[in-house]
């Protein structure tokens, strides 16, 4: 045997063996017919050490473009490049939250259950809404859970969708109504922001939630009363999409009647990871408490009266529930969740209100020296916070290589057909608090040379 | 004095003080933050943001100085069990040892700090691990291709039924039923439920298979097919698995394999080769991801040559030029991640497989499978044993008899085995076992430490038969950070978050 990290030497493999009264390592299969049992070994690369992978490592990573000093982000799109200090970095990669499993023995597990009842009550803060539950994978997972909770609410099962919502969460969500059976309807926007009045064109009495994000994909800021009144006058739920960043200076979605609010929450600790694992943030009203997804921590107290946290209303869960459960969730992510608590209590009130303020000079800052340049116009004319929409001279695609060649991302193209065709071929640029003065200037100027 | 500020001591270990929240710890005023020097002008938030979406006042958070932020919270790390400690014996989560090196990998700034919105120009390194990968987990499982989108288990089994429903509407065939065995995993019936289908139970037999007489009365052209663990949740290996494919197979249906206990067959049998046509993979269980307290986890699926054209897009490719790019299947389910999966998951399964090749992990299933016979074997006698054969990288006991002679529970058990300084085992699932304790000691626990967990399983059962009585283990645990948790108080007043606290009267 020669597997790197099976502690056994031959000798306690032989001792073992003996003592199970077989002669070989391959009797352990005896259960395994003969006649479908591997012959020659699996079809792959043969061992590394640690050494040869790391070589191997940095050669794959020499071929990938960091984003940094060398690379500077103007990219958004639901992934952002936000600060993470080393204290963050520290305390979420220490091995007693990095290797534990979940917490079904709460008696050992009172460090990740304590550290998620802390994030817990900041995502309800942020949100607005009473309750938050562990965490889910992702924004989007988010919001799939989001739509299931309220139409299995209303019992209705037609979703109004906003185009604002980001396209790639509306296709995975398409993706994951065909089991359940949504319908999933669209509500266009008009300069940038939801038409609400075409959907109140809609015929549909069948609403079970009407889905808006604020800030939207293409970074305006959405009337969320608006939303509000739509989905009261349909009797549906209203999910609404957020950015947990924005909540630093905007009103919550909880405030302005929102049943359910999902988001992104990488923008709290987690790298840009090439897209995961991110963190599924996710809240509802307390009254609705028993058809949340995922896990909760609540807390109590141990036999000797003492303060103590353990995973409850378990009778929700998968394994309790089986075909009768509304979610089959089951690993979340919980170290991601744990990293949010470190990083907002790194941030602190005033904290996230610099960030998302920063974000938004930023962003002002670098809309107007774009749109100063020749050709640039605004795709969306809608108030923004942090992200933008822009037309440009040159097709995104083409503008995002050449401007690579400058030392920066510029941003993401808005895709073709999924934020309707006045938006389609647009450039989305991102801005958060790392971004100064000088590299947007740097950047609008090789943007005005690249369009040139 | 109430807790605020920078009281570091260590009171709070091993249950000496309950730890006060970040909340509590927070005074006014106090800060850790601090950002890059931007030079940009300081317009305000009135000058940012139309007052009609303005928050009359910010969010409360905890405010804390950096050296109160890392007191709080190395104190909740030394209230925490994990597998870098000791052994997590948990059956069915394969809680092994997960390398040092490839949690490295996943730190890298060239993997790390990547956008993944990143045109495929500079995203090459990625597109070559992640395509590598894919060919790795198809030739471990027998697959033809996989998606590597899923974010865990669940997602996994959520995709691969939906793979199975546009297998079949492509055939034009209308197939409302799937089936699964009765010791299947809680996520197996609560996917199928969500994916529009119907879940038919099927029975165990009494050497722990399914139950192939029954599986046959359930069997007809409204099966779309049927999911299976295998090794399943005894550990044990289904004898008659190529007789079930079969079976399912003629009536038209598809064959799922849950890879949650695919640590046991590495190298030794495919799902591929029992005639399984859909396959996902707890890569986070098998190839070494630390489970983060609950994850993250990936859960890519691999299926069939039947099945390729259905499989979510984008997917990372090898173009013919030798570049690497994204390609959508002609007959795609769609999208099922926002962006290309948990990818620094994906990337330590892929690390991990390279550290291992072939031979590591077939080294892997067979010091997995030892181990947990061994402890079996070790434990004969002390425990029942419901389904008594050999086991594959887990062993199902019984304390049934123990509780009806001592009144010694399963969660007895557990909860003694903590003051005893192990991890419990997983208990009272699989649910045709009574009083179940389900034991998974993974392949990188040595065999003194298996041979520790047998002892003090041993001392356990032998102090409650010796006092007629589960008296002491029913006091346990007396040495961690808190003594047993009032679960029925938790549920009944909620507090879920620190702003209820109020809310619940003593």
């Amino acid at each position: 045997m020669s597997a790197p990290f099976v502690p056994h030497t031959d000798g306690e493999i032989s001792e073992m063996l003996a003592f199970l009264g077989l002669s070989s390592l391959d009797e352990l299969f005896a259960s395994v017919p003969a006649a479908i049992r591997l012959a020659g070994g699996l079809d792959l690369p043969d061992q590394w050490s640690e050494a040869d992978l790391r070589d191997r490592l940095e050669d794959l990573a020499a071929n990938n473009r960091p984003v940094g000093r060398q690379l500077v982000c103007f990219a958004g799109a639901g992934a952002y490049d936000h600060e993470i200090p080393a204290v963050v970095r520290a305390l979420a990669s220490r091995s007693e939250f990095v290797t534990a499993y979940t917490p079904y023995q709460p008696e050992v597990a009172q460090g990740v259950l304590q550290a998620l009842f802390e994030y817990q009550t900041m995502v309800a803060r942020l949100t607005g809404l009473e309750i938050a539950n562990a965490s889910l994978y992702d924004g989007a997972a988010a919001l799939v859970e989001g739509v299931n909770m309220a139409v299995a609410h209303t019992g209705h099962s037609s979703v109004l969708v906003s185009d604002g919502v980001n396209p790639r969460w509306r296709q995975q969500l398409q993706t994951f109504s065909r089991g359940p059976g949504h319908e999933i309807a669209r509500v266009p926007l008009v300069g940038g922001v939801t038409d609400w009045e075409h959907a109140a064109a809609a015929t549909a009495d069948r609403v079970g939630a009407v889905v808006v994000a604020t800030p939207n994909y293409l970074g305006c800021l959405e009337d969320l009363s608006a939303a509000q009144q739509v989905s009261h006058r349909l009797g549906a739920g209203l999910v609404v999409c957020f950015d947990p960043v924005a909540a630093g200076v905007l009103k919550t979605p909880g405030s302005l009647g929102a049943d359910i609010v999902v988001g992104e929450g990488q923008a709290f600790g987690t790298p840009l990871s090439f897209g995961g694992p991110y963190l599924g943030l996710f809240a509802c009203r307390l009254e609705d408490v028993r058809r949340l997804p995922g896990r909760l921590v609540g807390e109590t107290v141990d036999v000797e009266g003492r303060t103590a946290y353990v995973t409850t209303l378990r009778a929700r869960e998968q394994d309790i529930r089986r075909e009768r459960a509304s979610s089959n969730v089951c690993t979340n992510q919980t170290l991601m969740a744990v990293t949010a608590a470190i990083q907002l209590g790194w941030l602190g009130t005033a904290g996230l209100v610099e960030v998302a303020t920063r974000s938004a000079r930023a962003a002002r800052y670098c809309r107007e020296a774009l749109l100063a340049l020749d050709g640039v116009e605004p795709a969306a004319p809608a108030p923004v916070l942090r992200e933008f929409a822009l037309r440009t001279p040159l097709e995104p695609q083409l503008l995002i290589e050449r401007l690579l060649e400058e030392g920066f991302l510029a941003g993401t193209p808005v895709e073709e057909g999924f934020v309707g065709t006045d938006y389609a071929g647009s450039l989305l640029v991102a801005t958060t608090e790392r971004r100064t003065r000088a590299e947007i200037d740097a950047f609008a100027a090789a943007f005005d040379k690249a369009v040139r | 004095m109430s807790a605020a500020g920078g009281r570091a001591t260590s009171a709070p270990l091993m249950g000496r003080a309950s730890e006060p929240s970040l909340f509590e710890l927070g005074e006014q005023g106090r800060r850790s933050a601090s950002f890059r020097t931007n030079g940009l002008p300081e317009w305000s938030i009135s000058e940012l943001v139309p007052e009609r979406f303005r928050a009359a006042e910010p969010v409360a958070l905890a405010e804390v100085a950096e050296r109160d932020l890392v007191a709080h919270f190395t104190r909740l790390t030394h209230r925490q069990y994990s597998v870098d400690l000791g052994a997590y014996p948990l059956g069915s989560c394969t809680m092994k040892y997960n390398p040092k090196s490839c949690d490295a990998a996943a730190a890298m700034p060239g993997f790390a700090e990547v956008h993944p919105g990143s045109p495929p120009s500079i995203i090459q390194g990625w597109l070559e691990v992640l395509v590598e990968l894919e060919e790795a987990l198809c030739a471990i499982t027998g697959m033809a291709a996989a998606t590597l989108q899923p974010a865990a288990g669940a997602a996994g089994e959520l995709t691969g039924l939906l793979l199975m429903r546009a297998y079949h509407d492509a055939h034009g065939e209308h197939r409302p039923r799937v089936i699964i065995p009765d010791s299947a995993h809680g996520t197996n019936p609560a996917s199928v439920a969500l994916s529009g289908y119907e879940v038919v139970t099927v029975g165990t037999n009494a050497r722990g298979g399914v139950d192939l007489d029954h599986l046959r009365e359930v069997l007809d052209t409204d099966v779309a097919g049927m999911m299976l663990t295998n090794p399943n949740t005894l550990g044990l290996f289904e004898e008659d698995i190529v007789e079930v494919t079969n079976a399912v197979h003629d009536v038209g249906g598809l064959m799922y394999y849950d890879g949650a206990n695919l640590n046991a067959i590495l190298g030794v049998v495919r799902p591929g080769d029992m005639g399984f046509d859909i396959v996902h993979l707890n890569v986070h269980k098998t190839f070494a991801t630390p489970h983060g307290g609950g994850g993250p986890g990936a859960g890519p699926v691999a299926v069939n040559e039947h099945l390729t054209d259905f499989l979510p897009g984008p997917k990372p490719v090898r173009l013919p030029d030798g570049h690497f790019g994204f390609e959508t299947p002609p007959r795609s389910i769609g999208r099922l991640h926002s962006w290309h999966g948990n990818a620094l998951v994906l990337l330590r399964a892929w690390a991990y497989l390279r550290l291992n090749g072939a031979d590591g992990l077939r080294g892997v299933a067979e010091a997995a499978v030892l181990n947990a016979n061994w402890l079996k074997e070790r434990l004969r006698g002390v425990y029942e044993i419901p389904f008594d054969r050999p086991v594959m990288h887990e062993c199902v006991l019984s304390a049934e008899t123990l509780e009806k002679e001592t009144g010694l529970r399963a969660l007895d058990v557990a909860k003694r085995l903590l003051e005893l300084g192990f991890h419990a085992p997983t208990v009272y699932f699989p649910l045709i076992v009574h009083e179940a304790l389900m034991i998974e000691p993974t392949e990188t626990e040595s065999p003194q430490t298996v041979a520790a967990l047998a002892e003090a399983l041993e001392l356990i059962a032998t102090e409650a038969r010796a006092a007629g009585s589960a008296e002491q283990a029913k006091a346990a645990p007396r040495t961690t950070p808190v003594g047993r948790v009032d679960e029925t108080r938790a549920a009944r007043h909620l507090v879920a978050t620190f702003d209820q606290r109020g809310d619940v009267a003593d």
